[in-house]
């Protein structure tokens, strides 16, 4: 068995256009910069992405919605990217927000057979509305539905040709639940590792949720609010 | 001594030893540098970290180690890392002793409203709906009018809710709220302030506790 990809244009040269596609990472932490460049790379448009956030104007999703890729959004929190703002504003973009913690969970329940589950987060706010409500013991829960995807494209620290997945740190964030709730799974490392090197008590994704893994080329890994600052005092000089 | 610091000197006087908080962004995060002596506070964020230490001192920081605020962080001896379903679980859960948030509008009926204004931003409600629904307690932290000088404590929110009915204290500069069935309680008021003076700058109807007392904050 071997998962391995030589490049990140390989492992994603046949996602097609108007697929449903998860993207790991909180911020710019924890997210598959190498996989994300190769995306815009093949310039493929009507994405619908599942991801807590949309990276941030020049980095990580950002650069998917710069280049026109994507056709709607499900997350919890964009307000990072000004451009997505506009786009929403205008009603360029379907954008669907949605509580982080609901989030997690419906991809968890997505990867797990859950097809829905209760839970008290949003009730009597607009996240309720259309939603079926039930009173369990003595307080009102709402139903929310699984989420499922074509593609993960995912973010770990160390990995082996099974694609077993340790992660470091505040990285691990939405990555290992989005692992196992597409039909294909990719995963980019820092390091590939021999099978057997993880220690199997600390793996946190089981191989058998990933199909391909590979080694990413580079990694920027900015610091979101100081990427921010930098970039507000370049435009600020621009301007 | 700014109104700020005020607010966040007296909630840190409420934790207790052996506390899990969670903290929300801007204001409520300053309240980790009020922790009085021999209280040992275990802070969780919510994309996925228990034992939160403060920003780095050095120059070298860790892009893989940040808060829910994509700040840079430290690690605090016995601090623990998991995955965001595993984070909202341990809030949905009912583990955390409290949950400190900022609001835009907070009302009579302990709703509040701190995530969007629609037509004009676009930002997200992040972890905040999952943390008032299962915190044990949820305290509003945030200046008592806006700076246009608004009341943000209304009869009714007017902007979409982040949670019906799930704020149990309020904390301002001028003052401490106690949110009950009955309405909204003046517990404490600012030195030099009294009831009459905090409800003319307030548009929801305070009740004042006949055990009235005057807020005094933390001096660690």
């Amino acid at each position: 068995m071997n998962k391995v990809v030589s490049s990140a244009d390989e492992a994603v040269a046949d996602i097609s256009s108007g697929s449903t596609v998860m993207l790991g990472g909180f911020g710019l932490c924890g997210i598959p910069e190498n996989l994300i460049a190769a995306l815009v790379r093949r310039r493929i448009t009507g994405l619908h992405t599942i991801s807590n956030n949309m990276g941030v104007d020049g980095f990580g999703m950002g650069l998917m919605l710069e280049a026109g890729m994507i056709a709607s959004h499900v997350g919890s929190y964009v307000g990072e990217n000004r451009r997505l703002e506009t786009l929403v504003l205008k009603g360029e973009l379907d954008l669907t927000l949605i509580p982080q913690g609901t989030l997690a969970e419906r991809i968890r329940a997505g990867g797990a057979g859950i097809p829905a589950f209760y839970v008290p987060t949003g009730l009597g706010t607009v996240v309720a509305e259309g939603k079926e409500t039930r009173k369990i013991g003595d307080r009102t829960y709402v139903l929310e539905q699984a989420l499922h995807a074509d593609v993960a494209l995912i973010k770990a620290w160390k990995g082996d040709r099974l694609g077993n997945l340790v992660y470091r740190k505040t990285a691990r964030n939405f990555n290992p639940a989005m692992a196992t709730a597409a039909d294909l799974t990719i995963a980019e490392v820092e390091e590939l590792v021999e099978p057997g090197e993880l220690d199997p008590d600390h793996i946190i994704t089981p191989g058998i949720y990933v199909n391909r893994i590979l080694v990413g080329a580079t990694y920027r890994k900015p610091i979101e609010s100081e990427f921010i600052k930098a970039g507000l005092t370049q435009s600020g000089g621009a301007a | 001594m700014t109104g700020k610091e005020r607010i966040a000197r007296r909630i840190a006087r409420e934790f207790k030893d052996g506390f899990y908080v969670n903290l929300g962004i801007g204001l409520p995060t300053m309240i980790a540098g009020y922790i009085p002596e021999g209280i040992d506070v275990m802070f969780q964020s919510e994309n996925g970290m228990l034992g939160v230490g403060g920003p780095p001192t050095g120059v070298q920081t860790d892009p893989d180690l940040i808060n829910a605020g994509k700040q840079p962080v430290t690690e605090l001896p016995g601090c623990s890392f998991f995955a965001s379903e595993e984070s909202f679980a341990m809030i949905r859960g009912g583990h955390m002793d409290m949950s400190v948030l900022g609001a835009m509008q907070v009302d009579e009926h302990g709703n509040l409203a701190n995530w969007t204004i629609p037509g004009k931003m676009v930002k997200g409600m992040g972890g905040a709906m999952d943390l008032v629904a299962g915190a044990r307690r949820v305290i509003v932290a945030m200046e008592h009018q806006t700076k246009d000088g608004a009341s943000r404590i209304l009869k009714e929110c007017t902007l979409p809710l982040t949670g019906q009915s799930v704020v149990h204290d309020i904390v301002t500069e001028l003052c401490w709220i106690h949110v009950t069935p009955a309405g909204l309680v003046l517990t404490e008021v600012a030195e030099g302030l009294d009831a009459a003076e905090v409800q003319a700058r307030t548009e929801a109807r305070l009740i004042v506790s006949p055990e009235l007392r005057v807020m005094t904050v933390s001096a660690a």
